[in-house]
């Protein structure tokens, strides 16, 4: 009676919105609550979360806290268990591609489609997911995790599977330094039991290869001929080839043109069309073949794999296509300078207007520095129509470094967006932003045009 | 006739983790605006090292970087002393700040040897000091910048540090300063990167260089499109 009388209270509270004295009174008293309880009171807390537009974490930290097991008790029936996919971009791109891949295969797939790739993000879509006997209807789960969350999730919960995409400069001021983040993949590696799927062209990441047994490893990889296209951080500042390494790779990128490409797939040529642009998110899609065939094995349907890939659209803000009035508008979620650089070089500039805008809250990263880790040269032709955020000065001289025009610095993103859209005129729109910039920019849009509302 | 101001830009492949290309890049722009033609050259351990320097960049790096550069910097390190002590203007930021000095002694005890250009010490400790800073010199004005760094750098006698901490930490836990100057040396834990948003450093070290190769300078007027904003702002922005 007493749980049953503190469940009440806490949910009054939080109604009267205060999350934060409920989540308090929870932890206090309830810690060992039964799964079908917590299952309750989690989408409770969802559906109330909702209501109040609240972020998408908040029911999942609650239901982690009490009751820790939540997640490896819900997973773990699971008949082809559980995916990890990590590295520091391309994570969200990727994960929508395999799930829509194993989709089309016939698999029912659970995933943390919002992008919350925190452990307690995963909870909360599994609340969404499961029956109200704590029972998750899914074959399998391919979940996005965060290096360093990745890193906890694998103590808990042992993956059968893991594709591991790159290491890259991402908030250092977050997780410290690239060779902490190499170790962090390392160990999700470690504790998989089936197949572990490398990037063959990130010596860092192909490197962890050397730990494992030979039949867990499989590569996916591009071509040599594409390697310009893919600058690694190791040669950012230096003219040291990056290494296409010789090592057989299950599928290879080999040639891509716009919106279509060409893979070898087991070393047959595979040409398919693709609605994905950018050349980082086609070789994303190589990733997402390899996993895809590692989970279904001899099982696979190749033609449907292909048809599926042929099928996926970008991710939401990953190159995304939106109208605004008529007029195509590309959101470009940039977090770190090799996901910029990348972007930069897989979306020509011509004949587009671009606006580039910059926030410095927590979720972005603080520290500026990684702006001038960017050659924002292949701007310079066109120049830059509109620069905004928080530290739309910051952006505004590092351009100026770069001797690429700027016709506007406007920090408040409503204004900026409104002049941008106006002075565009007919050119079809570019934005690169930040993480809350583009969450800022989503919601702005979404008064004039149809975006997907992120929940 | 094309006067050419040679930037050395030190272990560009290990130890350039927080942006310091920035700081060649502003070098390299300003030099041009100045009216000068700026030459970068990269040393990377192993290279010779290059006659006819006029400025020298350093940046900082991760533990790995370091400990392949660590060597190399002691083997050029009497090079490097001798051109400090010839006046040649020198940026170190961060790790090769520390580096710079006299020793770092790892959190673990190891002693990892400096090369002694400036007379500073610096411990690792567990706290990280991370966020905005902002600090102050009679010479520079108002220096604004980030820092990240675990290791605390002290200044033995007759070293000044580059600016006095408004916001933020700095060398250390213990006092008010931030970096150190020895003759045209400049080692500080700032990037952001620093030179771009604090132009009047950059211009000291491009005037020291030139009047060092050229006898005289005088600067042009360059018009500071979005630097006052950019400074203003930051220098707002929560630690």
């Amino acid at each position: 009676m007493k749980v049953r009388f503190h469940f009440r209270y806490d949910l009054v509270l939080y109604l009267f919105n205060c999350p934060d004295i409920t989540l308090a009174i929870y932890l206090r008293y309830n810690r060992h609550m039964s799964r079908p309880l917590v299952t309750i009171l989690g989408k409770t807390i969802k559906s109330v979360a909702g209501l109040r537009g609240g972020g998408s974490a908040l029911p999942g930290l609650v239901v982690e806290h009490i009751y820790p097991e939540f997640i490896s008790h819900t997973l773990f029936d699971l008949p082809l268990g559980v995916v990890v996919i990590s590295g520091t971009n391309g994570k969200t791109t990727t994960t929508k591609m395999v799930v829509e891949l194993l989709e089309g295969q016939g698999l029912k797939v659970f995933t943390n489609r919002t992008g919350s790739n925190f452990t307690r993000g995963i909870a909360a879509a599994l609340l969404g997911d499961i029956n109200i006997k704590g029972k998750l209807d899914a074959d399998i789960a391919i979940l996005e995790l965060d290096e360093a969350h990745a890193v906890h999730f694998v103590e808990k919960i042992t993956p059968r599977f893991s594709l591991l995409l790159n290491v890259m400069r991402d908030q250092l001021d977050r997780f410290g330094e690239i060779d902490n983040t190499t170790n962090m993949l390392r160990r999700i590696a470690d504790k998989t039991t089936d197949t572990v799927v490398l990037n063959r062209e990130d010596r860092k990441v192909a490197g962890i290869a050397k730990s494992l047994d030979n039949h867990k490893v499989k590569f996916f990889g591009f071509d040599k001929s594409l390697s310009e296209f893919f600058p690694s951080d190791d040669d950012l500042h230096s003219k040291i080839q990056s290494v296409g390494s010789n090592k057989k790779a299950d599928v290879i990128l080999s040639k891509f043109s716009d919106h279509g490409a060409t893979f070898l797939v087991d070393g047959n040529e595979v040409k398919t069309k693709l609605k994905l642009n950018g050349i980082y998110n086609v070789f994303n899609a190589a990733a997402a073949l390899a996993l895809a065939r590692a989970i279904l094995g001899e099982k696979a349907d190749q033609d449907k794999l292909i048809k599926a890939l042929s099928k996926v659209t970008p991710a939401f803000g990953r190159g995304e296509a939106l109208a605004v009035n008529g007029k195509p508008l590309e959101l470009v979620l940039v977090k770190n300078p090799s996901g910029f650089r990348l972007s930069l070089k897989s979306f020509d500039a011509n004949n587009h207007a671009t606006m580039i805008a910059i926030n410095d809250n927590y979720a972005d990263g603080r520290d500026m520095s990684w702006l001038w880790d960017v050659d924002f040269t292949s701007l310079a032709e066109n120049g830059v129509q509109q620069v905004s955020g928080i530290r739309a000065y910051d952006m505004a001289l590092r351009l100026r470094y770069d001797e690429v025009s700027v016709k506007n610095v406007e920090t408040d993103l409503k204004i900026a967006l409104d002049s941008f859209v106006k002075e565009s005129k007919s050119r079809p729109m570019r934005i690169y932003c930040t993480y809350t910039a583009m969450l800022g920019i989503r919601k702005l849009l979404s008064k004039i045009t149809k975006v997907e509302v992120v929940k | 006739m094309n006067r050419t101001i040679n930037i050395l830009h030190l272990y560009s492949n290990d130890m350039n983790i927080y942006g310091d290309r920035g700081n060649v890049l502003c070098l390299a722009r300003r030099i041009k605006w100045h009216g000068y033609e700026p030459e970068i050259i990269e040393y990377n351990q192993g290279d010779e090292f290059p006659d006819n320097i006029d400025i020298i960049i350093g940046g900082g790096g991760q533990d790995s970087g370091q400990s392949k550069i660590k060597n190399d910097l002691i083997k050029i390190g009497p090079k490097l002393k001798q051109l400090a002590n010839d006046d040649v203007p020198m940026l170190m930021i961060c790790g090769l700040y520390q580096l710079f000095g006299k020793f770092f002694k790892t959190s673990e005890g190891e002693i990892i040897k400096g090369i002694g250009v400036l007379n500073t010490e610096t411990y690792g400790m567990s706290e990280r000091l991370i966020g905005n800073i902002v600090t102050h010199s009679e010479q520079f004005g108002d220096i604004i910048g980030y820092e990240n760094h675990s290791g605390q750098t002290f200044l033995g006698p007759n070293v000044h540090p580059l600016g006095r901490v408004h916001l933020g930490a700095g060398n250390n836990t213990a006092d008010i300063g931030e970096g150190a100057r020895y003759k045209n040396v400049i080692g500080s834990y700032m990037h952001g990167s620093l030179l771009p948003k604090n132009p009047t450093i950059a211009d000291y070290l491009i005037e020291q260089a030139v009047k060092r190769k050229y006898g005289t300078f005088t600067a042009r007027k360059i018009k500071e499109q979005y630097l006052n904003k950019a400074r203003e702002i930051a220098a707002g922005r929560p630690r």
